[in-house]
């Protein structure tokens, strides 16, 4: 039971940083390797408003996700939009660059060491004979109402009207009058917030160090391959998936090979069936 | 023509190879001190490597981001059989030349299933599988120590390659080798098919190339070059940890591949000297290169996408293009046909793969 709840932690945080891989993926097929770089610095946008000037934990998400949400879009505007024409390898390999760029700029500034982020819910909540921690009950609701919000935006307000209409069919969305420029910018945008919230969440109970994302991001292109890339609810049933699977790998397998236990699921899915898990039609 | 017509075709004849070779065999003597020499051999291990990953990236177009992990299965592969198992330098450099091959055709056999951002991705995954048993499986890797004490490449009682000046030649030798197979590679019909891969995959299926086997055949080639490269630098350094698995190492040769030109025939060599030269020069960039490297890269694909050496020989072209065109009209005026001695498209063609 125990492990159910840390599946549901690890599952909510990675269907997070998935689901803004995935969002910026359906609209600009750019698999944005600066993602889990993104998520990073929102870590440490966080950390630095928490610590450095003393502000309260849902200021400094706040602050983490503007910030990384300005970056994301910066990005866009001076990279990807650029290269929208450029063969798909140019892309990759740009995303790439960014991500080399942003690491390495924090570590210069703050060092390789790990910091502890500190959060104002130390609590332990016992329930039902569960012992949990607050701020795991914390990622777990955080990170479902923002999932909540998010599908709402996408299918009630017009403007998530526009980047789900450019995700699935981009020469129609074009036809009807969408600025591509603007969706673009604004999923950027979205994914930046995603990424931001992410870490500012699941910071407090791991640490804060400048390859943080490395693993996550990974983690996130499994997640997004096995439930089909540019879907949404495909990205918050792969988080689940891979989160549980690592939380039982690791108390029944080993905890040294858990981190390898999504990449395992990936080759083994794949060998039987390169289409993804929930993907439709081709590829 | 002018002064740089005549420069930037003296890049194309052959005597610029011979002069390249014997400057790379007087460097030794020229160089300032031993350390020079020494970067130098790494950098000719390093650049073995990335013609690997020219193979598979540069001609058949598939980013293959676990290419930093097959160099560490060949220089893991040569460590664990001379140290744990006492084998004989050379027998266990080749058994690390098979390993990579073997696992590449396994994770070919798989990962080209995928295309293209799949395929990136899923590469991205098996580099870090490798990373992690290397790390982990602590029997067989010795884990996060490392392996010391790996034997010098044996000169037969000859040559002693534990000195730097011999190992450079013997890098040297194994470098121009790699050099001239990816010659011959890419300019047969094997690298034909993998260019026309790279172009489309339907076009080329529609050519009657078979992709799955030209596909997995580049990877293999890629894998047992980033391999070799990997044992080399195993007999070099004599120390491996799983920091040689890291994915950083990927990137770095993604970095060298791309400043010299992807695809190109001397693109990896540029690209690693030049870079490696770079990063020694500039000290203080060895721990943060990649504040510089990162926007470069970016900066690189933006626009000049073709490299240092794509960038010239696309600057060649055009300029040859236009000086054909100027003989053209001429003769066209004096109505008089004249053989176009100055460029024939053969001329052209060829200059596309040096």
């Amino acid at each position: 039971m125990q492990q159910v709840l840390n599946g549901l932690t690890l599952g909510s945080i990675y269907g997070l940083v998935a689901l803004g891989l995935t969002l910026v993926y359906g609209i600009l097929h750019v698999p944005n390797f600066a993602h889990g770089a993104l998520y990073m610095v929102g870590a440490y946008v966080s950390y630095v408003i928490m610590v450095d000037f003393g502000a309260n934990y849902w200021l400094a998400m706040l602050g983490a996700a503007g910030a990384v949400a300005l970056l994301a879009v910066l990005c866009e505007r001076l990279v990807f939009n650029p290269l929208r024409h450029a063969p798909p390898i140019h892309d990759k390999i740009a995303a790439i660059g960014i991500m080399l760029f942003l690491e390495a700029l924090v570590q210069m500034h703050w060092g390789a060491e790990f910091r502890r982020m500190p959060t104002p819910y130390t609590g332990i909540v016992e329930f039902a004979g569960l012992t949990m921690p607050a701020q795991r009950i914390l990622i777990i609701v955080g990170a479902f109402s923002l999932m909540a919000v998010l599908h709402l935006f996408l299918k009630k307000t017009m403007t998530g009207s526009t980047i789900v209409a450019m995700a699935q069919n981009r020469e129609g969305a074009f036809l009807v009058g969408i600025d591509a420029n603007r969706v673009a910018m604004m999923t950027f945008a979205i994914s930046g917030v995603l990424a931001a919230v992410g870490a500012t969440l699941f910071a407090p109970i791991n640490l804060v160090y400048p390859a943080m994302g490395h693993l996550l991001i990974m983690k996130a292109f499994v997640i997004i391959i096995l439930g089909g890339m540019g879907s949404i609810p495909g990205a918050i049933v792969g988080g689940l998936i891979i989160g549980f699977a690592e939380a039982f790998g690791g108390f029944y397998i080993s905890t040294d090979y858990k981190d390898i236990i999504a990449f395992a699921l990936l080759v083994v899915i794949l060998s039987i069936k390169p289409t993804g898990l929930f993907t439709k039609g081709v590829r | 023509m002018n002064a740089l017509q005549k420069i930037s075709d003296f890049f194309m004849t052959p005597a610029m190879k011979l002069i390249m070779i014997v400057a790379a065999l007087l460097f030794p003597f020229v160089a300032g001190n031993e350390y020079q020499i020494y970067v130098m051999a790494l950098a000719f291990v390093w650049a073995i490597a990335v013609y690997g990953m020219n193979i598979i990236t540069g001609l058949c177009g598939q980013l293959n981001l676990a290419h930093g992990g097959f160099f560490a299965i060949g220089a893991y592969t040569l460590a664990i059989l001379t140290v744990d198992h006492g084998w004989p330098f050379w027998w266990a450099f080749v058994a690390a030349g098979v390993s990579g091959a073997l696992l590449g055709f396994l994770a070919g056999v798989v990962s080209l299933r995928l295309k293209e951002h799949y395929f990136a991705i899923f590469t991205l995954c098996v580099g870090f599988i490798i990373y992690l048993l290397i790390d982990k499986w602590e029997e067989l890797t010795h884990g996060a120590l490392g392996i010391i004490n790996i034997p010098a490449p044996s000169g037969f009682g000859l040559v002693d390659f534990t000195e730097t000046t011999p190992f450079y030649y013997l890098a040297l030798v194994f470098m121009v080798l790699s050099i001239w197979l990816a010659a011959r590679i890419a300019n047969s019909l094997l690298g034909r098919s993998f260019r026309a891969i790279r172009i489309s995959d339907e076009l080329a299926a529609s050519l009657g190339i078979n992709l799955m086997r030209n596909k997995v055949l580049a990877f293999v080639l890629s894998t047992t070059y980033a391999s070799v490269a990997g044992a080399l630098y195993a007999g070099m350094v004599r120390f491996i940890g799983p920091a040689e698995a890291d994915v950083v190492h990927t990137f770095d040769m993604i970095t060298f591949l791309l400043v010299g030109g992807i695809g190109t025939l001397m693109g990896p060599l540029f690209g690693t000297l030049a870079i490696t030269w770079l990063t020694q020069s500039l000290q203080f960039l060895e721990e943060y290169r990649m504040i510089v490297f990162g926007p470069l890269l970016v900066v690189l694909v933006i626009f000049f996408p073709r490299g240092v050496v794509g960038t010239f020989l696309t600057w060649r072209g055009r300029r040859l293009a236009a000086v054909q065109e100027t003989a053209k009209k001429e003769s066209a005026s004096e109505k008089k046909p004249q053989p176009n001695k100055a460029v024939t498209p053969r001329n052209q063609e060829a200059g596309n793969h040096a």
